[in-house]
């Protein structure tokens, strides 16, 4: 393979319902880094059916084309003919890389891709680089996050990662941004499609299992009563984090017992823990100690809890926790409307 | 000679350990404080062929030995101690004698039953009047014809209220003494038969145990287990095998303690150190973890010997005296060393402590294993 | 219906530790077993089997003693084991595992492969789809629960972000299962005391319909260029400040972290 004849940095600008997703604009802001280290330029590779101006802001937040393939078997994600589409396109294009979410879809679309493409695929990577040999760095957690390995694919292209959301900061936003709107049309063999979608049921999150959780905000008899738990909620929300808490507070009955931490609840190993209003006795510790990072917010200064807090804060935490979840929510939105 | 388990009994022990940790552990503290038969565990452990591990496939079991219902046992009771006397009550109490005594018929009709959990099973020999001294019996069992005619009660029955089927003495005739002691399978469902209130107990809080209560309770004929006037020799056969499972029960209990204390100082930081650093707690636990591997090599030769057919009655004995001796110095040591946390119901220590009370008492007393070893010693 | 479930030997990630003082994963003792997501896809094939009839085999590449999460497959209720060990497919990566499975699954019969979503030991979640893309079959992935309603097809319920879809796939086909909505079956205990009495078929490259260019290390389109951890934890500080300073505090630690 003459590696000189791929060029560019492709992202996949996943789309659902029109709305282009958050992780399209993160890749695409890592994409102009990537880019702009190669000498070349960033390609977002739209399907869909009628989402014309999801190109645009494909162009707006950093594509320099936006390749746009527009037909009704792309209208809702379908392995099938998203693979069709995206090596009909690939083959056409020969990206130097290609990025997806690592979402649900860019999870199911990318190894199919990949397998296709006959090339290497890199799953779920936190952070890219290019060498400097001109090569993909493609860095990702393993063994449970306990290891970080640094990919290479380099005999063959294009270079495939599927790329954690919420982890790339996402481009800022240009409406004066200059980009081309290249139109594709595939040519589906609609013999391979042997999957079809008989109904979505959207769903409020179900709580996951705090054991699963990535993230946790945990209240402590210092986190108030039933109403200032749900100045916790509203913090778990804005992080996507669930909800859990010492055994003071489920003995009370102010949240069930499978959210308990500790020694006669659940052991914990989330990669944030934040611990509010939690003194921390010996049997709350010895459930989440080797969480990942993490912090304490409680008014006794001598609180065990800061034994084993990553970061301490001395304070109230009904003061704090409200202007936390404000402050959060107000950078998620101005992300979202970017 | 090996020490080690076998490929099948390390995957059964994986099994029974995960089982345990998720499935039985999460409700001991519950069915001890409610003092609540755990019924969900059992349907769970009998779909999974649990409450038959050692009776052939062809009695309905699941084909395995000794050795794995010992395993069974104290996995399980090293997480619940409730747990694992249902299951050796049912097993060796009551499956034993009728595999081991019964007639074809009797398998046939019985076995599949308790090997499957459909039935639970229990075992009935003590009396008000007859603990230590069984063959005081009083209980008595009248030829009917063609059935017997039970009357008389029986004591602290693990199981009582849950079983479906009883293997219960009584006296066919008291002229014979131990000679006029029988056997009988009873069911639940017979008439005259009925079981008391549940005991209030220190330990094992979870367990059902009731006075069985035989009112002119009729028993056909071919529920005769073994012949008229072998009683004696059966219960104390079944004794042997009931010891096994109360030695892995102890053994069970003692490891859980020990377990909870090696986390527990570990984390529990005084003087500036974790107790676990402090030469006092460090040789404590030596002995502590000494005694329970002593125990353990007792126990599974005790099985291992059952398995092979060799005569077990002195081992079994040896392995519940000594197991159980070291489950109570085992729990007490925990609770001490886990301090003023170690005597709330925050910590299983505890409960622990109180479960391992009642392995130096049923099934034989240390005081009557003792006088098996002796026995088999000065014979 | 024939079922092959592909099922892998992982370390158990949840109990690798890091060494506080040198921060290297201490992998010591750290027991294996059958990868989560694929005892959920065992456990899915052995309820279909349950429900509809059929034939389960399980098949693992890995070394020798795979060969212990073959007998747990077999003690929870497969019928067939196969363990395909050779030194040719050592090294591999996603595609070149793929490119393997594959080469086994056009030797054997079947309706239905089932793989686990991904594996803990990688969390790549790649190789069910590769394998997919091999083979020629649908696949659905992200699936909680399965059913046969018609011969042809299957209705399958996967999770995504938003909620569930319910998708229909003709057979033959693939699936990637997810364990969280999938209690395993504990095995048996008739099961276990069988399972060392029952073969396991060992397979090796002759045994593969497969390139040898495109297996183990030389077919492995992507190499670890470094691996390293994540480093020992510092020690934690402490800040007495007003709530809009412990916020400030807060939220640009988050960033640090990349947690928002």
């Amino acid at each position: 393979m003459d590696k000189s004849e791929y060029k560019h940095v492709f992202v996949f600008a996943e789309q659902r319902e029109g709305v282009l997703q958050p992780v399209a604009i993160e890749l695409l802001g890592k994409a102009r880094e990537l880019a702009a280290a190669l000498h070349e330029k960033v390609v977002a590779v739209l399907l869909g059916d009628g989402v014309e101006e999801a190109a645009t802001r494909c162009v707006a937040h950093g594509a320099d084309t936006v390749i746009l393939a527009g037909a009704p078997e792309l209208a809702t994600y379908a392995t099938e003919p998203y693979a069709q589409a995206l090596y009909s396109i690939a083959t056409g294009h020969r990206p130097a890389i290609f990025l997806f979410g690592a979402t649900t879809i860019g999870r199911d679309l990318a190894p199919r891709l990949s397998a296709r493409l006959d090339t290497g695929l890199t799953a779920d990577c936190t952070a890219l680089d290019i060498s400097p040999d001109g090569d993909l760095l493609m860095t990702r957690p393993a063994f449970g996050g306990n290891l970080m390995a640094t990919i290479l694919c380099k005999e063959h292209r294009p270079q495939m990662s599927t790329v954690r959301p919420g982890v790339m900061r996402p481009g800022d936003r240009d409406d004066g941004r200059v980009g081309t709107i290249e139109r594709v049309s595939i040519p589906f063999d609609r013999s391979r499609f042997r999957t079809r979608l008989l109904r979505s049921t959207r769903e409020e999150k179900e709580r996951v299992d705090i054991t699963a959780a990535r993230v946790l905000v945990s209240g402590g008899r210092g986190a108030g009563d039933a109403a200032g738990f749900r100045a916790l909620d509203e913090l778990a929300r804005v992080l996507g984090a669930e909800v859990s808490s010492s055994r003071a507070v489920v003995d009370a009955g102010i949240v069930p017992r499978d959210r308990q931490v500790g020694q006669t609840g659940k052991t914990v190993r989330p990669d944030l823990y934040i611990a509010a209003g939690i003194s921390g006795a010996i049997q709350h510790l010895a459930g989440m100690d080797e969480s990942g990072y993490i912090i304490a917010i409680n008014t006794d200064k001598s609180a065990p809890i800061f034994q084993v807090a990553d970061l301490g804060i001395v304070g109230d935490v009904s003061a704090i926790l409200p202007l936390l979840t404000a402050r959060l929510r107000a950078l998620r939105e101005k992300r979202n409307h970017d | 000679m090996n020490f080690s388990l076998t490929k099948t009994q390390e995957l059964f022990l994986r099994m029974i350990r995960e089982f345990a940790e998720k499935e039985v552990k999460p409700l001991a503290a519950e069915v001890d404080e409610l003092e609540r038969f755990p019924a969900e565990t059992v349907q769970k452990m009998a779909r999974l062929g649990l409450m038959g591990i050692p009776f052939p496939v062809e009695d309905g079991g699941a084909g395995g030995d000794n050795l794995l219902y010992s395993i069974a046992v104290e996995e399980l009771s090293r997480v619940c101690a409730t747990t694992g006397v249902i299951l050796s009550a049912h097993t060796s109490l009551c499956g034993a004698p009728i595999h081991e005594f019964g007639t074809p018929a009797q398998r046939a009709k019985y076995l599949p039953r308790l090997a499957s959990g459909e039935w639970i099973g229990a075992f009935g020999l003590t009396e008000p009047n007859a603990g230590t001294d069984a063959s005081a019996q009083q209980t008595t069992a009248v030829d009917a014809g063609d059935h017997y005619v039970l009357t008389g009660s029986k004591i602290f029955i693990t199981n009582a209220g849950a079983a479906n089927l009883y293997v219960i003495f009584a006296m066919t005739d008291k002229s014979k003494g131990t000679r006029g002691i029988s056997a009988f399978i009873v069911e639940r469902d017979f008439p005259g038969f009925s079981v008391g209130k549940q005991e209030k107990k220190m330990g094992i809080r979870g367990s059902d145990t009731r006075e069985l209560i035989m009112n002119r309770c009729v028993v056909p004929k071919e529920n005769l287990l073994g012949q008229p006037g072998k009683g004696f020799g059966i219960a104390m056969k079944t004794l042997d095998g009931g010891r096994v499972g109360i030695a892995s029960q102890a053994l069970g209990i003692a490891q859980g303690a020990l377990d909870e204390t090696v986390k527990y100082v570990k984390e529990r930081k005084q003087f500036g150190n974790a107790i676990g650093h402090f030469q006092n707690t460090q040789f404590q636990l030596a002995d502590l973890e000494t005694k329970i591997q002593a125990a353990r090599l007792l126990v599974r030769s005790a099985a291992f010997k059952k398995d092979r057919r060799e005569p077990y009655s002195a081992a079994a004995a040896m392995a519940k005296l000594f197991a159980a001796e070291t489950a109570m110095e085992v729990t007490v040591k925990a609770v001490q060393l886990h301090g003023g946390y170690g005597y709330t119901r925050e910590y299983p220590v505890e409960r622990m402590m109180r479960d391992a009370k009642i392995t130096e008492i049923y099934e034989g007393t240390s005081e009557v294993q003792r006088m098996v070893i002796a026995s088999h010693l000065l014979k | 219906m024939n079922i092959v479930v592909c099922i892998k030997q992982v370390p158990d990630t949840t109990e690798i530790k890091l060494d506080p003082v040198t921060g290297t994963l201490l992998r010591d003792g750290v027991p294996s077993i059958m990868n989560p997501d694929d005892k959920g896809g065992l456990e899915i094939a052995l309820g279909l089997k349950e429900r509809h009839g059929g034939h389960v085999t399980v098949l693992t590449m890995g070394p020798p003693q795979a060969e212990e999460i073959l007998r747990e497959a077999l003690a929870m209720g497969a019928d067939r084991a196969i363990l395909l060990s050779d030194r040719k497919f050592a090294g591999a990566d996603t595609l070149a595992t793929s490119n393997t499975l594959a080469g086994a699954l056009r030797a054997l019969s079947f309706e239905v492969v089932i793989t686990g979503r991904q594996a803990i030991d990688g969390d790549t979640a790649q190789v069910g789809p590769q394998v997919a893309e091999h083979l020629d079959l649908p696949q659905v992935t992200y699936v909680e629960a399965v059913s046969l309603d018609t011969p042809a097809a299957l209705t399958v319920c996967r999770a995504v972000e938003e909620g569930h879809q319910t998708v229909e796939v003709t057979l033959p086909c693939l699936l990637t299962v997810l364990s969280g909505a999938v209690k395993p079956r504990y095995m048996s205990v008739r099961g276990i005391v069988e399972a060392y009495a029952k073969e396991i078929e060992r397979w090796n490259f002759d045994n593969v319909t497969v390139d040898e260019r495109r297996v183990g290390l030389a077919g492995s389109p992507t190499r670890v260029y470094k691996s390293f951890t994540r480093g020992v934890k510092n020690t934690g500080t402490l800040h007495e400040v007003t709530p809009e300073e412990a916020v400030e505090i807060i939220v640009t630690k988050l960033q640090e972290k990349f947690i928002i």
